[in-house]
């Protein structure tokens, strides 16, 4: 009698719980991997760091280990020094591409669209897509009044590339009968832009922003090495001359978490707005 | 002559030739009347310019000679009276089922709210059959979901003159029977008139009221124009116990298969003697040969001398 009432307590807790713990069950399959991997980067991390403390030689950079990085990590974010360099970063990264995206998707929709556009400006664009960004740095800096500016330019003329190319192979994926459709509806040329052109390009122009969000968010740390006074570059250079490794470390741990973040993004971005032509 | 809800007048299609300075006819003189409410079938073999004479209906190319008029207004380009369904079912693929049927009903109604768009869109989903495919793309959809979308789409903007150039001919028999049905339907709730190309005489039977024969190109012309005399509502499966239905296929056939052949020679020589090519074609009843009209003793397409 006891034990009878005991189960059937036993069951309704179970049936009750059931959906916690398929929701646990499904966390753990989606996370088990991405943590075995972030696991394997830690211990990989966590030896490098024994190996750097136990050498001689190296032994002055010990604090590039997990510990004192993670310690002068919590440090930065809960003092709050770590918003201002990151504030002034993504201020830079984000002009460069807004400038980069509004020179290249319409760049890349003529290159796609006109044949002869293509040819000429193929070999003048492959020789400047292939000179390193930091190569204009000199002129850069001639040329704008500020570092900002500078800094600015030679995100955009990093990121324009990728997103270029990739709006042109949206546009030459068009389907003819799509457009076909838009006007057999009387859409006038904005309307084919908007409702058409926009949608059916769209996850190949985020595909090249993703590709240019890698390329910006690489050139600038070296382009904020010089000159400026802020952002993460700036603060890994500044921690380096004052011989914090423990914070240079936990800065590039800040420069590859926003990166995955912004990543992350371009990724939701494609796939909001991908479809599969069909065959 | 009265004036019917289409009128074709005198319709010529001439092209450049790559190898050549002389224009390519492909058709020439064509005149065709087309009642509202009446579903058109147009068959003719591979090259002789149908798609040509659906794309000048549609506004979609510019005749060399000639006008079609609908409803009392030449058509001068593409418009949303009339509705076209492609054969490859050209759907947007990155909207939904809905969307692609909402998107054309948008621009039909553009003040209309979004949920009277929905409503309407999905009323017409429903009349083909997709309640519960509404909400997958394309790539989701199986070939025959996909034309039935394009019908739904094409019907849900009411065009005053739906074109079709041969909406079923890349799907199997087995699909293709059941959207033949399934235009039927919508066809019998809203009265459209269609105009359709086909290459499926069984298919032209089962749907058209009228169906046009064209000789061979070039210098084609729409020779005869069929009555389908075969009482509705009309099904597949009954269709070939109906009296009409073989000497109305045997006709069609015999057409195809000589007939397209012979007028087109004559024509050709009419053309290399510099006749007129102005022409309507014979009504022929196959179902009913002793009630054939005045001109049936002709053999050939009926030349018109004089304008
Ligand atoms: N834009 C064009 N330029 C040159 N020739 C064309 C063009 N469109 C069609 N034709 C020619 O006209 C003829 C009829 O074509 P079409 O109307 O597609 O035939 P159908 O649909 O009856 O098979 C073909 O010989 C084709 O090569
Ligand atoms: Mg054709």
């Amino acid at each position: 009698m006891n034990r009878e009432a005991t189960l059937s307590i036993d069951t309704g807790t179970v049936e009750r719980l059931m959906p916690l713990l398929r929701f646990a069950d499904r966390t753990r399959r989606a996370l088990q991997y991405p943590l075995l991997g972030i696991a394997g980067l830690f211990a990989l991390w966590y030896w490098g760091g024994w190996a750097i403390a136990n050498n001689e030689d190296t032994m002055a950079f010990a604090s590039f280990a997990p510990g004192p990085t993670l310690a002068a990590f919590w440090d930065i974010v809960s003092s709050g020094a770590v918003w201002s360099p990151i504030e002034s970063s993504l201020y830079r990264v984000g002009w460069g591409l807004g400038y980069a995206i509004a020179i290249g998707v319409p760049l890349g929709v003529m290159i796609g669209y006109f044949l002869t556009l293509k040819q000429v400006t193929h070999v003048p664009f492959q020789f400047l897509r292939m000179i390193s960004p930091l190569a204009w740095m000199p002129i850069a800096v001639l040329a704008f009044a500020t570092w900002d500016a500078a800094i600015i330019f030679l995100i955009a003329i990093a990121a324009v590339w990728p997103i270029t190319y990739a709006t042109a192979h949206g546009v030459q994926r068009i389907d003819p009968m799509w457009l076909k459709v838009g006007n057999n509806l009387g859409a006038n040329p904005y309307h084919t832009l908007r409702y058409i052109v926009m949608p059916a390009i769209a996850q190949d122009v985020f595909a090249g922003i993703r590709l240019a969000v890698g390329v910006a968010w690489i050139v600038l740390v070296p382009a904020e090495y010089l000159g400026v006074t802020s952002g993460l570059g700036y603060a890994i250079n500044d921690a380096r001359d004052t011989l914090e490794y423990d914070k240079l470390a936990a800065f590039v741990l800040v420069i590859g978490i926003i990166g995955y973040m912004l990543d992350a993004i371009c990724v939701r971005l494609i796939k909001r707005s991908s479809y599969h032509a069909e065959g | 002559m009265s004036k019917g809800f289409l009128e074709i007048e005198n319709l010529s299609q001439r092209f450049p030739q790559p190898d050549s300075n002389d224009l390519l006819t492909v058709f020439e003189g064509v005149d065709v009347t087309i009642d509202k409410g009446e579903f058109v079938c147009l068959i003719g073999h591979s090259g002789c310019g149908k798609s040509t004479i659906l794309n000048v209906l549609a506004g979609l190319a510019t005749p060399t000679d000639g006008n079609v008029i609908m409803d009392n207004k030449e058509i001068k380009g593409p418009s949303l009276d009339q509705g076209v369904i492609f054969q490859n079912h050209s759907l947007l693929p990155w909207l939904t089922a809905r969307d692609n049927v909402m998107f054309a009903v948008r621009a039909r109604w553009p003040n209309w709210s979004k949920a009277k768009r929905r409503e309407h869109a999905e009323r017409y989903l429903h009349m083909v059959g997709l309640d519960d495919a509404m909400d997958r793309k394309p790539s989701q959809l199986s070939g025959g979901m996909r034309q039935r979308v394009g019908i739904a789409r094409a019907f849900a903007i009411e065009p005053k003159l739906l074109l079709m150039d041969e909406p079923f001919g890349a799907l199997d028999a087995l699909t293709r029977g059941v959207i033949q049905e399934e235009l039927l339907k919508i066809w019998s709730e809203t009265h459209q008139t269609v105009f359709m190309i086909t290459h499926d005489v069984d298919e032209a039977i089962l749907l058209a009221d009228r169906v046009l024969l064209m000789t061979n190109g070039p210098h084609a012309q729409v020779a005869e124009s069929v009555k389908i005399d075969i009482p509705r509502p009309r099904t597949r499966a009954t269709l070939h116990q109906e009296e009409a239905y073989y000497p109305i296929r045997n006709h069609l056939v015999d057409f195809l298969v000589e007939g397209a052949k012979v007028m087109s020679a004559k024509a050709q020589e009419a053309a290399a003697r510099g006749d007129n090519p102005r022409h309507t074609p014979r009504i022929v009843n196959p179902a009913r040969p002793e009630a054939e009209p005045e001109h049936s003793s002709q053999p050939g397409p009926r030349m018109v001398r004089a304008v």
